[in-house]
């Protein structure tokens, strides 16, 4: 049996009363031979008959004749019996103790969260204590800040009300002065008129008036006239001014008919998918159609249904345009956060831009080299030579290329002189030749006609035979001059 | 732009054409009418004392030269040069005298404003008018001429007279409701009649032309009110600028306000403009200088001064006014419409030296015009929207959408701008000094 901090059951509690004399003070664990020893096997046996029987076991031995029989079967049970009561016990003790350690444990925590209780209380009071003390301060600061604002609007109200006994007071006296002003003004008038001195227009003559009319008379007819004229320019402005307003308003309409017509597309071409909404926007359109036909016939007298009925579909349209705006928005920065290929992030953009701005800064520093380069050039003052020989130097090479082209010119003006010459010559060899070839066939023909009819066809043939010459002399002629004109376009 | 020689005129007298064809100057007691383009003497006459007012007629055939010491009107004509008129007003004074608009009445107003008398060039009648009221701009003709508005007072009540410049019938009389009429004026389409108090009290109120009370609006109570009021040239805006440096427009449908300018101290907006005139030293002395620049001594002794953007938020110099005094330099007292409505210029008191220029269709500020001294005075060319001001040294500014310019006065002698006025066409600028005028033609792209 296990030794616990708490309390230790006597093993034997009765049985300690019962024999104080045999059992020596000694741990209940030693089980060796000092309660039975050789000369009270009697009285044990009494004395464990006894126990047992109180335990309600059968007696270990038959009280028989005074002998002192140990019936072994029975002591074994009996023992058996014992052990097992033991361990009952022992089991039970276990239990208890187990239990008991859980309670104490219990108990300590619970000591504990009460003292952590207890604490907390302290400080919420405190806290407590605090926040009215606080409230109580506030609550007094907002009493004075009252009185200070009632005093200043009482201070107020009476500036107000000096300001306005001053006012009727100068009123008073203002209306006073005036008055005296006026009779003197009056007074003043009069002995001014009474005088009559000097007042009066000199002119040479009259002038003609500036519409060159003729001046009419004062009648009732004319205020009648005045009155007329008055109201009807009042008139006309009220009438422009509604005509305006008028065309404003068509404008206006048209323009929120435009705007309605153009959301509700806006709004259709995404909503193609969703059926409900269809429903709902043929509806709308069914209204609207309504409207722009009640609208369309009379224009200038929409009366206020139709008036109201515009503006509640333009603010529904609005408000479904907006909303889709909003879905829209959010969707498009959900997919900032993933990479879609449309939409590049933010950051790539600024990246770019900033990228594309050092380039520009680099070309304007490019820029800005270049230009200093060439003023460089234009300043650098210089002596003639160097600066022949550096113009030169720019210029070699375009001067080389050009006399390279010059050579090849020239070869090609060598050689198209060349082909010039081959050309009149060739043209005069085939002049000469033509000549020849003229001769031969005037001597040809000459021998012909000579030979078929001598006396018939002596004078044509003559004559014949003289043109033929002629002819080829015109050849020679127009051969050499176009030999001539040939080589003067040389 | 070129100048005309520098020429002699006394009291700020000069008055273009209304046709635009000649200049009336004066000198003490002569009337000079110069040719427009090459100011030659056309006509001169010869008054009879020292004349204080002259006007044109609006047929540019009459002017009218006022002597108020004497009491005297005397009245030429451009036609006919011996044709000669006086009016004599005798012992009961002249303290003001304009023409009628169909330019054969005279209205004279007697001292101490006892009554008005209107003299006829073409009849001889006379009428009287009792009671006008002495105040700010106590009359006014409709823009067609038809109409006139005035204010009277009698028994300490205001009330308002509309006649008929026909023959002068009275067409309406009645109470204004106003506590110390101010002002008034009519609207360029002649229908609506604005009638202003004093600045003891802030309210306006819009008569119909038939006498009706169409509105009234106040803007707040107690504190100085209102300064200067205009009406834009389409008739649409009525303007109204106040002791509480604000400037209030108003609209013609419903006569209630649908904006307020303000003119703080500082500008913060990233949109707007602020020019401010930087002025360039010369350097004078050394190798530089030449018999050439001593002569010319206005743009030598005079720096040049150009307009640079001023990076904004700008401070404009603000002078604070002695608030003890009576008629304070603070508020709007000077605003101007360009005449194709577009722009609105204002002047705020304690900023004298700066003009604020706003944008009349989108309602908000343009741009703010900084000068190195007070605006003495500004006005939009009759014909295109470009302003032309002085600041009372020997530049002129102009500004228009384009850009703003300050033009140095290329003339003989010191010439210091004190006021100037455009000619009806656009094309020139009369400027006038204390005792000289001169005329700036300006090139036709400007």
């Amino acid at each position: 049996m296990p030794k616990g901090r708490t309390q230790f059951f006597p093993e034997m509690s009765p049985s300690r009363l019962y024999t104080p004399s045999m059992m020596s003070p000694q741990s209940s664990q030693n089980v060796s031979g000092n309660f039975c020893t050789a000369d009270n096997i009697s009285e044990c046996i009494l004395y464990i008959n006894q126990e047992l029987s109180s335990l309600g076991f059968p007696p270990i031995f038959r009280n028989s004749e005074g002998i002192r029989d140990l019936d072994a079967v029975v002591a074994l049970n009996n023992i058996y019996d014992l052990l097992r009561l033991h361990r009952q016990a022992v089991k039970m003790i276990e239990e208890l103790e187990v239990e008991q350690l859980k309670s104490s444990s219990d108990l300590h925590y619970q000591h504990l969260t009460n003292s952590r209780l207890k604490d907390q209380l302290e400080l919420s009071k405190k806290e407590n204590i605090r926040l009215h003390e606080r409230e109580r301060q506030l609550e007094t600061t907002m009493k004075t800040l009252q009185n200070c604002l009632k005093d200043a609007k009482e201070e107020v109200q009476r500036l107000q009300g000096v300001i306005a006994s001053r006012a009727t007071q100068y009123n008073h006296d203002i209306k006073r002065r005036e008055r005296e002003y006026s009779k003197v003004k009056e007074r003043l008038n009069q002995l001014l008129i009474a005088r009559k001195d000097k007042q009066g227009m000199e002119v040479l003559n009259y002038v003609g008036r500036p519409d060159g009319k003729r001046s009419l008379w004062k009648t009732g007819k004319t205020e009648a006239r005045h009155e007329g004229e008055m109201y009807k320019t009042l008139l006309n402005e009220f009438d422009n001014r509604q005509r305006e307003l008028m065309m404003e308003n068509i404008e206006l309409k048209k323009v929120l008919q435009q705007m309605k017509r153009e959301m509700m597309a806006v709004l259709n071409s995404k909503k193609i998918l969703k059926n409900e909404e269809k429903q709902s926007n043929n509806v709308d359109q069914a209204n609207s159609d309504d409207e722009e036909n009640s609208l369309k016939e009379h224009p200038e007298m929409s009366c206020d249904h139709a008036r109201e009925k515009l503006t509640n579909s333009i603010r529904q349209q609005w408000r479904k345009l907006k909303y889709h705006v909003e879905k829209l928005d959010s969707q498009a920065s959900i997919a900032q956060d993933g990479d879609s290929d449309e939409t590049i992030t933010k950051q790539v953009h600024e990246e770019e831009i900033e990228k594309l701005r050092g380039e520009i800064q680099q070309c304007k520093e490019f820029i800005q080299t270049q230009q200093q380069l060439l003023q460089q050039q234009l300043n650098t003052p210089c002596d003639e030579e160097t600066a022949a020989v550096l113009n030169d130097c720019y210029m070699l090479e375009e001067k080389e290329r050009l006399k390279e082209e010059w050579t090849v010119f020239e070869e090609q003006r060598k050689n198209f002189e060349m082909e010039r010459r081959n050309f009149t010559e060739a043209a005069i060899r085939l002049g000469h030749e033509r000549k020849s070839f003229e001769d031969d066939r005037a001597m040809w023909l000459k021998h012909q006609f000579l030979n078929t009819s001598f006396a018939d066809h002596v004078k044509p043939q003559s004559r014949m035979t003289d043109e033929l010459t002629r002819q080829s002399h015109h050849e020679e002629k127009h051969l050499p001059i176009s030999a001539k004109v040939s080589k003067s376009h040389l | 732009m070129n100048f005309s020689d520098v020429l002699k005129q006394s009291n700020q007298l000069c008055k273009i054409s209304p046709d635009g064809k000649y200049v009336a100057t004066c000198v003490q007691y002569r009337l000079m009418v110069r040719d427009i383009i090459n100011l030659q003497i056309v006509h001169l006459y010869s008054c009879l004392d020292q004349v204080m007012h002259i006007e044109w007629s609006s047929d540019s055939m009459f002017i009218l030269c006022a002597m108020y010491k004497r009491g005297l009107v005397q009245v030429w004509s451009l036609e006919q040069p011996d044709w000669h008129c006086k009016i004599d007003e005798g012992s009961i004074g002249l303290v003001s005298s304009r023409w009628s608009p169909d330019g054969r009445h005279i209205l004279n107003t007697t001292e101490f404003h006892l009554r008005i008398t209107v003299w006829s060039l073409c009849t001889k009648s006379v009428s009287y008018i009792k009671y006008p009221k002495a105040c700010q701009k106590g009359m006014d003709f409709t823009s067609d001429g038809r109409y006139m508005a005035l204010a009277e007072r009698r028994e300490c009540k205001d009330y308002i007279s509309v006649f008929v410049c026909d023959d002068w019938h009275l067409l309406r009389h009645f109470e204004s409701e106003t506590q110390d009429l101010a002002g008034l004026e009519w609207s360029p389409n002649g229908c609506v009649l604005a009638v202003w108090d004093s600045c003891l009290e802030y309210k306006i109120l819009l008569y119909s032309l038939d006498g009706r009370l169409l509105s009234s609006y106040s803007a707040y109570e107690w504190s100085l009110g209102i300064k200067s009021v205009t009406w834009s040239p389409s008739s649409q805006f009525l303007v109204i600028g106040s002791y509480d440096e604000k400037v209030r427009i108003l609209n013609h449908i419903t006569w209630k306000k649908i904006k307020e300018f303000d003119h703080p101290g500082t500008i913060n907006n990233c949109k707007k403009s602020v020019y401010k005139e930087v002025e360039q030293t010369t350097v004078v002395g050394g190798d530089n200088l030449s018999i050439h620049q001593l002569t010319a001594g206005n743009s030598l002794f005079s720096p040049k001064s150009k307009y640079e953007i001023t990076p904004l938020p700008a401070q404009l110099p603000v002078i604070k006014p002695d608030l003890d005094r009576a008629n304070p330099k603070i508020g709007i007292s000077a605003m101007a419409f360009s005449s194709d409505n577009r722009y609105l210029a204002t002047k705020n008191d304690n900023m004298p030296q700066s003009l604020w220029l706003w944008d009349m269709q989108k309602l908000c500020l343009l741009t703010v015009l900084e000068h190195t001294a007070p605006i003495r005075c500004f006005i939009w060319d009759p014909s295109r929207p470009r302003l032309a001001l002085c600041t009372g040294n020997t530049k002129v500014y102009i500004w228009s959408a384009a850009g703003c310019l300050s033009v140095n006065l290329r003339v003989e002698g010191i010439f210091q701008v004190q006021s100037l006025l455009w000619h009806p066409s656009g094309s020139s600028i009369v400027l006038l000094s204390k005792e000289q005028f001169c005329i700036c033609y300006m090139d036709s792209e400007d």
